[in-house]
């Protein structure tokens, strides 16, 4: 078997046989951990379609993730307190059902991809970083100045909504929801990656020109990788802000983005799999090296830079080596 | 005669006050190759980016398989079977042989838009993006990255590329660029070959290679075809002997 397969195997057994013997030893902190990094991942998977698959740096990522969490949140928020989102032209009304909440974040996610993309894609380079941070932002101040829902405060929800058969306020059951998310965006991802789309894709990242001279619109690719990208990032955001039955403008800030693309960064970017490492590794570090210092961002800024100047593909790429042509 | 296949009909483009095309007329007929040359500067790429779409001339109008294609963007007229090899190469590097040659045979065929089978499974794809790198003698690197091909590979695999398009004309920008003798020879087989399928504008340097191929050859200076004429008529040709071939000749 190859390495990198293995790799794969090793990091998903991992995280799910951390949360099982966690459930037995009775440590909910750690199931809780496990489940912060299977979200972060899945984020993490959505960023890298944009970023690695189709090489478009975006810093505004917190948007999609903010958003879908607000998704959550919202419909969340009015369900608790009986009062309907909306009464006039039609009654809306809010929701505790995951599945419905997931369905609201997507579509979410993927139409402020599509706005965002179509606008920000018009450029390239430092400019496409630049817009895509300021739509960031523009999510960020207006959650700020949102009065209805929290505004600076956010939203606290009091009961994890809820999924068909289960409990989900038992965290190794709600672990297991998170999991079966991954696994799925995880193998769609995977599929993506060698279908037709994916090969364009990733040849519209080398050269545009190319992709054009075969008689296609890199612009086309670049925005629906895009927007899946969004839609995965907004499942994302309504997972994390159902873990912490709270969402706040915390999420939408370029903070956000950053450390989802830290976290791609040092998994490798480009690879299926990578974020996930990354994800695993981040919340690792997080947790190990958060005991040890209050700073402990400069540890993590260090590695990062080692991971940038010495192992180009992060994780991935220091194992498992460069990618192979899958053919 | 047969209608010309590639039509570039008095196509003019100043940039500033300097005229980079003047009024041009070329064309190029099924199972030729029609030479383009001319000295640096005289506004060959200038030319083949109107035919080839990304630059719009100021005037005139470029008609391709019985169509004004003028305001078709690069794309749209890939599509119709105009293909292009570049002078630098413009290939995905970190992409094998065989899958750059698949890119071309996918943005030929359309379907791009899909999401779940495997490319490499599509059996008809495959064939073709094979077919064409077994025509230009590639067939023993399918599975190299094309990042660790030669040069002379690389320019082969260009060519590759375009003959997955199923192309009704060629437009080559200086194919033998950085070429050593044996690689020229070698590339200059393979589009002797190629005029029968689909006719070559050849934009080249290299004369002999030039001479070699030719049907037609057009000089372009300073924006202007000042001859245009078989190999021998060029050759004879005493304008064009001191405006470019000069010693050479």
């Amino acid at each position: 078997m190859k390495r990198e397969t293995l790799l794969n195997a090793a990091i998903l057994l991992l995280l799910l046989a951390l949360p099982l013997w966690a459930s037995v030893a009775d440590e909910p902190f750690l199931i809780t951990l496990t489940t912060r990094a299977v979200i972060l991942a899945i984020a993490g998977i959505g960023l890298n379609f944009a970023l690695g698959f189709g090489g478009l740096v975006s810093l505004g990522h917190a948007a999609f993730f903010g958003l879908g969490g607000y998704a959550m949140g919202i419909l969340a928020f009015h369900a608790q307190n009986y009062t309907p989102m909306m009464e006039w032209p039609l009654l809306i009304e809010g929701t505790k059902s995951m599945p419905v909440i997931w369905l609201v974040a997507i579509v979410t996610g993927a139409l402020a991809a599509l706005v965002i993309g179509a606008l920000s894609l018009r450029t390239a380079g430092v400019y496409f970083i630049m817009i895509t941070l300021a739509f960031g932002q523009m999510f960020y101040y207006f959650a700020i100045s949102w009065p209805a829902y929290g505004g600076e405060d956010g939203l606290s929800i009091y009961v994890r909504n809820s999924f068909p058969g289960l409990n989900t306020m038992d965290p190794i059951q709600f672990f297991a929801v998170c999991y079966a998310v991954l696994l799925i965006v995880l193998f769609g991802t995977w599929r993506a990656a060698r279908s037709p789309f994916g090969l364009m894709l990733g040849a519209a990242r080398q050269n545009p020109d190319r992709v054009q001279a075969v008689g296609q619109v890199p612009y086309r690719l670049y925005l629906t990788a895009f927007t899946i990208s969004g839609a995965i990032t907004g499942l994302a955001g309504a997972l994390f802000a159902d873990l912490n039955r709270f969402v706040s403008p915390s999420m939408l800030s370029w903070q956000t983005s950053g450390e989802i693309m830290v976290f791609v960064i040092l998994g490798g970017v480009g690879r299926v799999f990578g974020p996930v490492a990354g994800a695993a590794l981040f919340i690792l570090l997080e947790h190990t090296l958060g005991g040890l210092s209050e700073f402990w961002h400069i540890y993590l800024g260090a590695i990062l830079l080692g991971v940038v100047l010495f192992a180009k593909g992060g994780l991935y790429g220091l194992i498992a080596g460069r990618e192979v042509a899958h053919d | 005669m047969t209608d010309p296949v590639l039509d570039v009909r008095g196509i003019s483009k100043s940039f500033g006050g300097l005229k980079a095309s003047d009024a041009i007329d070329l064309d190029l007929r099924p199972g030729e190759i029609h030479a383009l040359i001319g000295p640096n500067g005289a506004g060959k790429s200038t030319l083949i980016a109107q035919i080839a779409g990304g630059l719009a001339p100021d005037s005139g109008a470029v008609h391709f398989a019985g169509r004004d294609v003028t305001a078709l963007s690069t794309a749209a007229r890939a599509r119709l079977g105009l293909a292009r090899t570049f002078q630098i190469s413009m290939l995905a590097m970190e992409y094998t042989v065989l899958q750059n040659a698949m890119l071309g045979a996918l943005g030929h065929r359309g379907g791009v838009f899909r999401f779940v089978r495997s490319v490499m499974r599509d059996h008809d794809l495959v064939a073709r993006a094979e077919a064409a790198l077994e025509q230009v003698g590639l067939q023993d690197f399918r599975a190299f990255r094309t990042a660790e091909l030669s040069h002379g590979q690389r320019r082969q695999l260009e060519v590759a590329v375009a003959l997955t398009l199923d192309p009704k004309a060629f437009v080559m920008d200086e194919p033998m660029a950085g070429l050593g003798a044996e690689g020229s020879q070698q590339l200059v087989g393979v589009l002797d070959r190629l005029r029968q399928q689909a006719p070559i504008l050849l934009v080249e340097h290299d004369m002999d290679a030039v001479f070699a191929l030719a049907d037609r050859i057009s000089v372009l200076v300073y924006g202007r075809i000042i001859a245009s004429g078989t190999v021998e008529d060029i050759r004879n040709d005493p304008e064009v002997r001191r405006a470019y071939l000069g010693e050479e000749a």
